[in-house]
């Protein structure tokens, strides 16, 4: 909202500095976003006078300009075709910066075509201060030479932008700020009540409402033999200053009653009106070109204005085109009404259009300002178009809004801590305009008209605080509860932070991305659900919840690659959706690996691969208290891993935990990204919380005094049996005995036949209690080979 | 000269003339050895009279003790002329790259919410966590936004697409959702801190549809105002870790709040960065007030009987404030370069007592 200083200052008596008038603003909760003073930037220029002009000897287009300045009789070399003696013009100094051409006058005097020029005659397009450049500014009136350009050109007056809180339509009208800021100590309030227009018939034109609950009051009168031409240049300038082009009076004066007393007017060419004025709801089928030029679908939520032609206008929201008002007008007729703001705000929605009147109406309009609202314009109308005026008609009542709020006043020091006397509290509530029924502690306030944001106690307790000030409240420090400090995380988020500490240990980039993304990768990772589909995306590649964070992880580390990025290892710790319940969305930990084979002077570097990825998570499970031997290890569930080269995690039959390996090469194809591409996805709410300890104290070390003995062995099984199996089988010979075995090698060719494999492992033993003898041992190797022969095939390697 | 001194001199003579071990040990066996010639001297000694062997004896065992030493000292000798000698030969060019490891980062945001967990822990609150696919009543409607209000429209929220019946679920426009479900769910005293992400659809320099914002909660029943001030400007204090930050609360409007207020702190540019804390200009750093007497009720708590504070601010704005990242689009790119420069290294871990950053 924009409002000149000298527009405030019709409603608002104040000695008050704009710098104090903006803090009392700020304090008031309008909260001031800019501040043009249009004076500031033309403090350089002055008004001279031009004493004469000579032609140039060497310049048919030049003139020898003495100019009388404020500093002095200059010589001006000037090229505009006005140039001539005794013209009132706009001096510039050498030296000074010239806005609309951007560049700064030399300091020194400059030769033009061999004659001095001291200084420059300006348009008022180069000082940015008009669109008149065809020749210098040529100033009307008499001016002092000295006298501020700004002053002559009539641009001292600065505008105010500032937001609009969707709580206070009031403050879209001058007159309720100037009311606001009375309030809050910027000066007095020059209350400036319309004075009912005289009116020398009934208004002749009908009107009849027939959707009270959509347009429950309309008041309206005819002007007729109106000249409709420009408006004054007071309103004009106004308007102006605000960024409203003036078009004509009787359009100009509705924009001009919008932006002062915040209500909205329509104004009808009266010649083009065809039987009464109906308000009521619209029909299927029905259509309205309205004044922006295009023709809007009408439904049966809107309220719409009618005559016996149809509909004529989109109510609280936009006139029609048809009915006009233009410079060719002579009667015409003025609507004030008032629209329900919810209805408005739907019809503003449905047609998508933006007007000062939905703006209003939506937010809401003081419904009893509908007669005033039309007197103003009445008024406005006889005194600068001329014309007979009829009496107002009304029909309809407004909406009765006999608010009353019962307000203890020990609410203000009860949730502000703030102490205001009784008597500060009832002029401040009695500036802002409400109604109070003193009865002791708790008073009775009848609610302005213009307010519809005060409902209760806690409503008036920001209205004395904000006009107090903020800054008048305590500073009180929270006392921490008596039960003093907690954990601050709960085990799930320390789990989570220690996972993004272990990824980022072992080499991993954080990535936070987007949680939504193109419905298509969503597809092939197994997501795409309509219930997860975004009806308005912000843009059509993000319109589906992520079922997995990995397509943007290898999609970025595609990117990465493609900017000059080696190796890309990026993490992302954060939610992934199944459904659209609030217990459906998981947190997962995805590591992404596009391998680069990095060469080093020692020798050929393993490349990362799918059982690098399974060392990431297996050392993540780790640190997150998981002991990775309790989870199995099998084939991938999910649609875009590698089926020989992934598997899934799993906690018993039914829990899955996590994936991890190569992704799938044809899911990478359709992610346009190079593979191979390595990774895991690990659901931290499918791993269960570890059982807190009963008590801190670590249970006693059990060590064996024993040396332990370690026996390799190599056995020959099929080639799709599973190391793990082997491992199981040989563990499970003696599981008192046998600490640990490690797969140590794997082989197959020369010396193994085709489909075979060789698997060497490493098995410790360590004895307990007495040292074990060499037929002991034996004993137990002859164990482990019949085991793993009897689970697995394998037959020990010759 | 006796035979005793001779053998002395031919075996230490020989001891010295060793020019490697496997020379040493040789002479050493050849005297010392089961049949070495000073070994065979001493079997003798049993064949002697008991005079005899009272002289012999010492002269034997001084002989024997006396080479000994000398093997034993010549081999050390040996052994460090051996070290010295392989040591020429084991040399290593140390200027060499070792093999590269690749070094992690953590993300700003997801520590900047590790930052203001741990200060605001300190004054006693907890972390509480919500859905970002949030229904109509959570969002809004519990908030005090009734149906149909401009305020809503200043959401751009996210939709997804109707289902039967029900209004469109969205995505979480703000973290105050979570505020909801804590009160419904929880008996006041409440003092819980929500970060998260949140959404609006809105795209430009200034704006991200995926945000992150912290929100605040104080539900007890004698919180009022002064203490959201006093809360808010110790916490702007120890998040930018400066001594004194000069602060403002300027009323605005929260459907979910009454009175609310804007938090604005003094900032100065210096050069490309900013300076918080003192300065010439103004900036808004977060949305607070005192909870709304209708959201309490929506909540079942009673608000004659228990009242507070929220909060709410943006997380990724804060990160570029104190950081000086000059820009938020990056902030989602998962762009390498980026995070190595304003990322942070995995074992710092904010606290207040070890130093946030």
């Amino acid at each position: 909202m924009k409002f000149t200083l000298s527009w405030l200052q019709d409603y608002l008596a104040t000695k008050a500095s704009l710098d104090d008038i903006l803090a009392t603003m700020v304090k008031a909760g309008l909260e001031v976003e800019e501040v043009e003073d249009p004076g500031a930037k033309l403090a350089e220029f002055t008004v001279a006078k031009v004493k004469s002009a000579e032609p140039h000897p060497d310049a048919d287009r030049l003139r020898i300009c003495t100019v009388d300045t404020k500093d002095g009789e200059k010589q001006i070399v000037c090229g505009a075709p006005n140039a001539r003696a005794g013209m009132t013009a706009i001096y510039a100094p050498l030296g000074t910066w010239i806005p609309g051409l951007d560049f700064a006058l030399d300091k020194k005097p400059r030769k033009i075509r061999g004659i001095e020029s001291h200084g420059m005659l300006c348009s008022t397009k180069e000082i940015e201060a008009g669109e008149d450049h065809d020749g210098i500014a040529d100033l009307e009136g008499d001016w002092a030479v000295g006298t501020p350009a700004a002053e002559a050109l009539g641009l001292t007056d600065p505008v105010i932008d500032f937001e609009v809180t969707p709580n206070r339509p009031d403050w879209l009208g001058v007159y309720g700020i100037a009311r606001d800021l009375a309030a809050a100590g910027a000066g007095r309030f020059l209350e400036t009540p319309i004075r009912k227009a005289e009116g020398s018939a009934p208004c002749p034109i009908d009107i009849r409402l027939e959707a009270p609950e959509a347009c429950p009051v309309f008041a309206g009168a005819l002007v007729r033999g109106v000249k409709n031409g420009p408006s004054p240049e007071w309103l004009q300038l106004r308007l102006k200053a605000i960024g409203i082009t003036p078009k004509n009076l009787l359009v100009d004066l509705t924009n001009y009653i919008s932006h002062d007393r915040a209500r909205p007017l329509h104004a009808y060419d009266a010649a083009k009106l065809k039987g009464a004025v109906v308000a009521r709801l619209g029909r299927k089928g029905e259509t309205l070109e309205a004044l922006d030029g295009k023709t809007y679908d009408i439904s049966e939520d809107m309220c719409v204005i009618a005559d016996d032609s149809g509909v004529i206008g989109l109510g609280g929201v936009m006139g029609g085109q048809a009915t006009a008002v233009s410079e060719e007008t002579t009667d015409v007729f003025i609507e004030s009404a008032w629209f329900e703001p919810l209805r408005t705000a739907r019809t503003g929605r449905a047609t998508g259009i933006i007007s000062d009147a939905r703006y209003r109406f939506e937010r809401g309009v003081d419904p009893a300002s509908c007669l005033e609202g039309l007197n103003f314009a009445l008024a406005i109308i006889r005194e600068y178009g001329g014309g007979d005026v009829s009496l107002a008609k009304v029909a309809g009542t407004p909406p009765e809004r006999d608010v009353k709020v019962s307000f203890d006043r020990r609410d203000i020091g009860r949730l502000t801590g703030l102490e205001v006397k009784p008597a500060d509290l009832k002029k401040m509530l009695k500036d802002l305009g409400f109604g109070i029924e003193d009865a002791g502690e708790a008073w009775y306030l009848s609610v302005p008209s213009w307010r519809f944001d005060i409902e209760q106690s806690a409503d008036i307790v920001e209205e004395v605080a904000r006009l107090v000030g903020y800054d008048r409240l305590p500073t009180t420090s929270l006392p921490l509860p008596p039960e003093g400090r907690k954990v601050v995380v709960t085990p799930a988020q320390a789990r989570l932070r220690t996972a993004r500490r272990v990824m980022a240990s072992r080499g991993f980039l954080e990535a936070v991305t987007w949680s939504f993304m193109p419905k298509a990768h969503a597809e092939l990772f197994g997501g795409g659900s309509d219930a997860l589909t975004i009806s308005n995306p912000v843009a059509s590649e993000l319109n589906q919840m992520r079922p997995s964070v990995l397509p943007n992880l290898a999609v970025a580390a595609q990117k990465g690659f493609d900017r000059g990025e080696r190796e890309m290892r990026l993490f992302e710790a954060g939610p992934v959706y199944i459904g659209d319940g609030p217990k459906d969305q998981r947190n997962v930990v995805a590591a992404l690996v596009r391998p680069v084979a990095e060469r080093h002077w020692s020798g050929p570097v393993p490349a990362y691969d799918a059982i690098a990825a399974k060392a990431d998570l297996f050392a993540l499970l780790q640190e997150l208290d998981q002991p990775p031997e309790r989870f199995q290890v099998e084939a991938p569930r999910q649609p875009h891993w590698h089926p020989g080269q992934a598997a899934c995690l799993k906690l018993g039959p039914k829990v899955t935990v996590a994936h991890f390996g190569a992704l799938h090469p044809r899911v990478l194809k359709a992610l346009d990204v190079d593979g191979p591409v390595y990774g895991f996805e690990l659901n931290l709410n499918a791993l269960p919380m570890m059982k807190a300890r009963a008590t801190k104290t670590r249970p006693v070390l059990q060590r064996s005094d024993l040396t332990p003995i370690r026996r390799d062995f190599a056995f020959v099984v099929d080639e799709g049996v599973p190391a793990a199996d082997i491992v199981r089988h040989a563990t499970s010979a003696d599981k008192k005995l046998i600490s640990n075995v490690l797969v140590f090698d794997v082989y197959q060719g020369t010396g193994i036949e085709p489909g075979k494999k060789s698997v060497a492992i490493e098995v410790t033993i360590q004895p307990e209690g007495e040292t074990l003898k060499d037929k002991d041992i034996e004993a137990i190797a002859e164990k482990i080979v019949e085991s793993v022969a009897k689970g697995t095939g394998g037959v020990l390697r010759g | 000269m006796s035979e005793i001194e001779t053998i002395e001199n031919e075996a230490l003579g020989a001891v010295a003339a060793a020019s490697d071990l496997a020379a040493l040990d040789a002479v050493r066996v050849a005297e010392l050895g089961k049949k070495g010639r000073i070994s065979g001297l001493m079997k003798t000694l049993g064949s002697m009279s008991p005079e005899e062997r009272q002289t012999m004896g010492p002269a034997l065992n001084g002989l024997r003790n006396r080479v000994q030493e000398a093997v034993e000292a010549r081999k050390a000798e040996l052994e460090e002329a051996e070290l010295e000698k392989r040591l020429q030969t084991e040399r290593i060019d140390m200027t060499l790259p070792p093999r590269a490891i690749p070094e992690g980062r953590l993300h700003p945001v997801m520590q900047v919410f590790e930052e203001v967990a741990a200060i605001f822990g300190d004054m006693g609150f907890t972390v509480a966590e919500g859905p970002d696919i949030e229904d109509d009543w959570h969002n809004f409607t519990a908030l005090n936004f009734p149906e149909g209000h401009p305020a809503r429209e200043t959401h751009d929220t996210f939709f997804f697409h109707p289902q039967q019946g029900a209004a469109p679920k969205v995505l979480r426009t703000h973290t105050s959702p979570v505020q909801v479900r804590v009160m419904e769910t929880q008996k006041p005293p409440i003092r819980i801190l929500v970060p998260g992400r949140v959404y609006r659809n809105d795209w430009d320099a200034t704006h991200t549809p995926m945000f992150h914002q912290v929100e605040g909660l104080v539900i007890d029943k004698a919180i009022h105002m002064g203490h959201l001030k006093g809360c808010l400007i110790d916490f702007v204090k120890e998040f930018f870790e400066v001594a004194n930050v000069e602060a403002r609360f300027r009323p605005h409007f929260f459907p979910f709040t009454e009175p609310s207020a804007e938090m604005d702190v003094k900032y100065r540019k210096v050069g490309e960065s900013i300076e918080i804390g003192e300065g010439d200009s103004w900036m808004e750093i977060l949305g607070s007030g005192m909870v709304h007497p209708n959201v309490l009720s929506n909540c079942g708590i009673d608000p004659d009987e228990y009242q507070g504070f929220a909060f709410g601010m943006g997380i990724d704005r804060l990160a570029m404030l104190k950081y000086g990242m000059p820009d938020l689009r990056p902030y989602f790119e998962a762009d390498a370069g980026w995070t190595r420069h304003y990322g942070f290294r995995p074992w710092l871990s904010p606290s207040v007592a070890g130093g946030l950053s």
